[in-house]
């Protein structure tokens, strides 16, 4: 407990100087953001939808935004790797959570459907209706459901990559036919993020709601199901 | 002092906090959680600065960073819990092993 008390009094006086350098240099900065709100604003034309947080996040820095996907795939392979064992069943939910469920699902589907579309001029897109999509798969997998046996396997795979890679394949357009990578064509511009960001949301969702289960599907068919009560036979 | 500066500095609090949570608890749940508190703060202070000039529409780059960022920080939650669980599966408890239990 002393050991405690002694690294308080040597972290607090070190954190308050911290935190004081920390305000000093925002409030120091300068009132008026410089440049880069103004290039954004001047570009919008360019940029293929109409709000500048899309514009941006799609367009101008389209590539943070690319790797940032990358990023989400890389925390679920290495959650994959680390090889836990699977949670065990959980009992049945009561009626509360199955109704809620059963009310809430189609609600945020469809919300995720809105969000995606309303992107392009208002907030919202891919990331958010991503999240709303994945909340959706946790309710679910809260309630008792599980990803069925038929899509574990590499129909999850191929939703988990889509997004990521649709981004690439699109990237890789654009530095063929119009000599850079990620600069896309005014005309084409919207039809290009509504693809990307369509992909990237079915790839955002699995990919959260994939290590909300905290490791890798096993398919659970009758086999196993069958398996497991025999053995629970055999220890009685 | 206009509001977006008081949201930036509450931003500077929170990340403060969460550093001294981070330093002093040995449990790795509560240092997950520190390190998420820190990561607020950061987004706070992103999300106020780009607002802090009264007349004019908020910068869209700082709200571009942390709309991926908040995902990003999730997925990286996700991936410290699973290895908290290794940890205490490999040791049994959820402290790092150089840690002091007392």
């Amino acid at each position: 407990m002393n050991r405690k008390i002694l690294l308080l009094t040597l972290l607090l006086p070190l954190l308050v100087t911290l935190a004081a350098g920390l305000a000093y240099a925002v409030l120091s900065l300068p009132e008026q953001p410089q440049q880069l709100p103004k290039l954004v604003i001047n570009n919008m034309n360019e940029s293929g939808v109409s709000h500048p947080v899309t514009a941006v996040l799609l367009n101008f820095r389209g590539y943070d935004t690319l790797l940032e996907l990358v990023v989400l795939l890389l925390a679920l392979l290495a959650v994959w790797s680390l090889n836990l064992p699977a949670a065990e069943p959980r009992s049945t939910p009561n009626r509360v959570l199955d109704t809620l469920t059963h009310l809430l699902t189609p609600l945020l589907i469809l919300i995720t459907a809105y969000l995606l579309w309303i992107g392009a001029h208002a907030p919202g897109g891919a990331f958010q209706a991503g999240s709303v999509l994945a909340a959706a798969a946790v309710l679910l997998m809260l309630a008792g459901w599980r990803i069925p046996a038929k899509l574990i396997g590499l129909p999850l795979r191929i939703i988990l990559i889509t997004g990521p890679a649709m981004f690439i394949i699109i990237a890789v357009r654009t530095l063929l036919f119009d000599g850079q990578l990620l600069k896309y064509p005014p005309a084409q511009a919207g039809l290009f993020i509504a693809i990307i960001e369509t992909v990237a949301t079915l790839s955002i969702a699995a990919t959260l709601a994939a290590l909300f289960l905290g490791t890798r599907p096993i398919a659970i068919n009758k086999k196993n199901i069958e398996q497991a009560s025999d053995n629970g036979s055999e220890h009685k | 002092m206009n509001p977006a500066n008081f949201y930036a500095l509450i931003g500077i609090g929170l990340f403060s906090v969460g550093l001294l949570g981070l330093i002093i608890n040995s449990h790795l749940l509560k240092k997950i959680l520190a390190f998420n508190i820190m990561g607020s703060g950061v987004f706070l202070v992103l999300v106020a600065l780009a607002r802090r000039a009264e007349n004019i529409p908020a910068d869209p780059v700082p709200d571009a960073m942390v709309i991926t960022g908040i995902v990003v920080a999730v997925s990286a939650t996700a991936l410290a819990l699973t290895l908290m669980l290794r940890v205490v599966s490999e040791t049994g408890h959820a402290t790092l092993p150089d840690e002091v239990e007392k």
